[in-house]
C-alpha cells in the first residue's frame, strides 16, 4: 500500500496531466489548471513551512554544536525572525500594525527587499562576470583539437560581431552569423530532439510505474 | 459628369464572400471572420467588423488595416451571431452582406495537435515493445556515459578522502522533468552514499523539492539496510532564491570542501557560478541538465556534463535495471526514425522544393 497509492496517483494525474493538451474544452482545461495552480499552491504552503523548519534546524544544531562558523548560523536566524516579524505584521509597504519607520527611516518589508535582498542578489549576479573569464581561460586553453577548435570559433565569432571585423573582411560578419545560425543551431537543435524524446520516455516511465527511483527504490 | 465623378470618389466597392464559423480546435468563446479584399483595397483605410446577435443591429466589434481578410471575434458561446465587414476609407464606407448565422462552442479534440498525439504513441508503443523485451530477459546494449560511469570513481573518492559529496539539484519545481531525472539519481547515488557511509549534503532551492529529496534519500538509505546512517539534516532548504541559493551552496563548497559536486536537474544563470566555485575547490565535479544555455558553462567547467537526454537515461544506466534500459533502447529507436524522417524529408526538399518539410509543422 505504501508504494501502490503513490503509483495510482501518479497514474491519474500523470493522465490527467496529458489529456489537456489535446482537449481544449473547458471542463477539463479548468480542471487542469486547478489542479496545476490551487492544488500545486496548497503543497508548497505546507512544504514551505517544513523547509523554513528544516533550515531553522540546521543552524539551531549548528549553534548548538559550536561547529565551524557556528556564529553566522545566528545572522541566519536573527534576520529569518526579524524579516518574519515585519513581513506579517507591518504589511508589504507598511500598511500593518507593526510600525515600520522612525521618521524618513523605513524598513517595511518593501524596502527592506529592494535595499537589502535586491543588491545582495545582484552583486552574486555580477560576479558572473569575473567566473566567465576564468571558466572562458580554461576553455580556451588549446590542449586539444575540440578545444582549439573551440577557440578558434570563439575567435571568429568575437571578432566578426564588431566593427573591426568588417574592416579585416566584409565576409567574417557574415561568417560569424552563419556560425551562429548553421553549425551552432543545428547541434542545439540535436540536443533539444533527444531532450524531448527524454521527456516523453521518463513520463511514460513515472507515469506507468516502472521507473520508482522517486520513491527511493525497491519494490 | 460631376455626379459620376463624385460617385467614383465616394463609393466603395464591399468587401465579397464574408464568412463566420466557429474557431476550429479551441475552448470555445472565438468566431473567425474572414471575406475577401475589396476591389479598393489599396485606397482604404482598413476594414471595421460588425456583429448583430439578430441579424438587424449591427455593432463594430473590430478595425483591421488593409490587406487583411480575417479577424478572430470573442463571443459568447451557444449565442448567435451574424457578421458584417465594412470596406473603410476617409470619405466612405461599403458594408458586406451580412455572414450566415454562427455561433461558437468549446471543442472536445484539438485536431491541430493530433499528429503530435500519433506520433507520441508510435513511440511510447517502442518504449513499451523494448520493455517488453527487457522483461523477457534479452540482453540490452547502452552505450558508455562517461558521466555516469564516474560516479562511482566519484563516491569512492569522496570515501577515501573522507569529505562529503555535495548533491545539487538546481532551481526547477518539482514538476519539471529535469528535476525528476535528477531525484531519480538522487536516489542511486544517496544508495551509495549509505553503502560506503560517506556523508551527502543536499541544499535545496524549493520546499516541495526538498521534501521529496528528503524522503527519497531516507529510503535509499533504508533500502540498503543502513537506515540508522541517514542525516535528516543532510537534506535541507536553503532559499527559494536564485542567487541567495548560488551563494549558500558556493559557501558550502568552500568551507565543507566535498570532495565530489553534484549539479544536476535545471539551472540558470547561477550555474557558472557553482560550477566555478566548485573547480576552485578542487572537486570532482559531474553536472547534468536540459537547459541548452546553461550546457556550455557546465561543459567548461565540469569534468563530466550530461547532456540532454544523458540526463534521463542515467536512473536506468545506474541502477542497470533492465526494465528502465528498455526504455532507452525505445528512445534510441525514437531518435533513429525521426532522424531518418528528417533526413529524408530534407533530401526530398531539395530535390523537388516541394514543401514536405511543413508537414509536421
Amino acid at each position: 500500500m505504501k508504494r501502490t497509492f503513490p503509483l495510482f496517483l501518479v497514474f491519474i494525474f500523470g493522465i490527467l496531466g496529458i489529456i489537456p493538451f489535446i482537449i481544449p474544452h473547458p471542463i477539463v482545461q479548468n480542471l487542469d489548471e486547478s489542479i496545476r495552480n490551487d492544488i500545486l499552491k496548497i503543497l508548497v504552503a505546507f512544504a514551505l513551512v517544513l523547509g523554513l523548519g528544516s533550515l531553522l534546524k540546521v543552524h539551531m544544531d549548528k549553534i548548538k554544536r559550536k561547529r565551524e562558523n557556528w556564529q553566522y548560523s545566528w545572522i541566519l536566524i536573527i534576520s529569518f525572525l526579524v524579516s518574519s516579524i515585519i513581513g506579517l505584521f507591518g504589511g508589504v509597504a507598511g500598511a500593518g500594525p507593526l510600525p515600520t519607520s522612525i521618521g524618513s527611516f523605513h524598513f517595511d518589508i518593501q524596502t527592506l527587499y529592494e535595499n537589502i535582498f535586491m543588491p545582495l542578489g545582484a552583486t552574486m549576479f555580477a560576479l558572473l562576470a569575473f567566473y566567465m573569464a576564468s571558466a572562458s581561460y580554461r576553455a580556451f586553453r588549446a590542449r586539444s583539437f575540440e578545444a582549439t577548435l573551440l577557440l578558434i570559433t570563439a575567435f571568429i565569432i568575437m571578432i566578426g560581431i564588431i566593427p573591426l571585423g568588417d574592416k579585416i573582411s566584409p565576409h567574417l560578419p557574415s561568417f560569424a552569423q552563419w556560425i551562429m545560425t548553421v553549425p551552432n543551431v543545428a547541434g542545439q537543435r540535436g540536443i533539444l530532439l533527444g531532450v524531448a524524446l527524454g521527456i516523453i520516455a521518463t513520463s511514460l516511465k513515472i507515469i506507468l510505474g516502472i521507473e520508482r527511483s522517486w520513491l527511493g527504490g525497491g519494490e | 459628369m460631376t455626379l459620376i465623378l463624385l460617385t467614383a470618389i465616394f463609393t466603395l466597392a464591399p468587401p465579397g464572400e464574408v464568412r463566420a464559423y466557429d474557431t476550429p480546435s479551441d475552448g470555445g468563446k472565438a468566431i473567425i471572420i474572414e471575406w475577401q479584399l475589396s476591389q479598393d483595397d489599396a485606397s482604404l483605410t482598413g476594414y471595421e467588423i460588425y456583429r448583430s446577435e439578430d441579424g438587424v443591429d449591427f455593432q463594430k466589434v473590430g478595425f483591421l488595416g488593409i490587406g487583411r481578410t480575417s479577424y478572430e471575434d470573442e463571443t459568447e458561446d451557444d449565442k448567435t451571431y451574424f457578421y458584417k465587414v465594412a470596406a473603410v476609407s476617409d470619405t466612405a464606407r461599403a458594408l458586406s452582406e451580412p455572414s450566415p448565422q454562427v455561433m461558437s462552442s468549446p471543442q472536445w479534440l484539438n485536431r491541430t495537435k493530433i499528429n503530435i498525439f500519433i506520433a507520441m504513441f508510435l513511440f511510447g508503443g517502442f518504449i513499451l515493445y523494448f520493455i517488453y523485451h527487457a522483461r523477457k530477459g534479452k540482453e540490452l546494449f547502452i552505450r558508455k556515459i562517461a558521466g555516469l560511469q564516474a560516479v562511482d570513481d566519484a563516491v569512492g573518492r569522496a570515501t577515501e578522502m573522507g569529505k562529503p559529496i555535495l548533491y545539487s539539484l538546481g532551481l526547477g519545481f518539482v514538476e519539471d522533468i529535469a528535476t525528476i531525472a535528477s531525484l531519480n539519481i538522487l536516489s542511486e547515488v544517496a544508495k551509495k552514499c549509505a553503502k560506503y557511509d560517506t556523508q551527502l549534503i543536499c541544499p535545496n532551492n524549493r520546499p516541495i523539492v526538498y521534501t521529496v529529496a528528503r524522503e527519497i534519500v531516507k529510503e535509499a538509505y533504508t533500502e540498503v539496510g543502513r537506515p540508522d546512517a541517514f542525516d535528516p539534516d543532510s537534506v535541507y532548504f536553503l532559499t527559494d532564491s536564485q542567487f541567495a541559493y548560488a551563494a549558500g551552496v558556493s559557501g558550502i563548497m568552500v568551507r565543507e570542501k566535498p570532495a565530489t559536486n553534484f549539479f544536476i536537474g535545471y539551472f540558470y544563470a547561477e550555474s557558472l557560478i557553482l560550477a566555478e566555485t566548485g573547480a576552485s575547490t578542487g572537486a570532482i565535479q559531474i553536472a547534468g541538465t536540459d537547459s541548452l544555455s546553461q550546457l556550455p558553462f557546465f561543459i567548461t567547467a565540469c569534468d563530466y556534463t550530461l547532456i540532454g537526454e544523458e540526463l534521463y537515461a542515467a536512473s536506468a544506466y545506474i541502477s542497470r535495471e533492465p526494465l528502465l534500459l528498455g526504455a532507452i533502447k525505445g528512445e534510441d529507436w525514437g531518435k533513429l526514425i525521426i532522424g531518418t524522417i528528417l533526413i529524408a524529408a530534407s533530401i526530398l526538399g531539395l530535390l523537388t522544393k516541394f514543401p514536405i518539410l511543413g508537414l509536421f509543422r
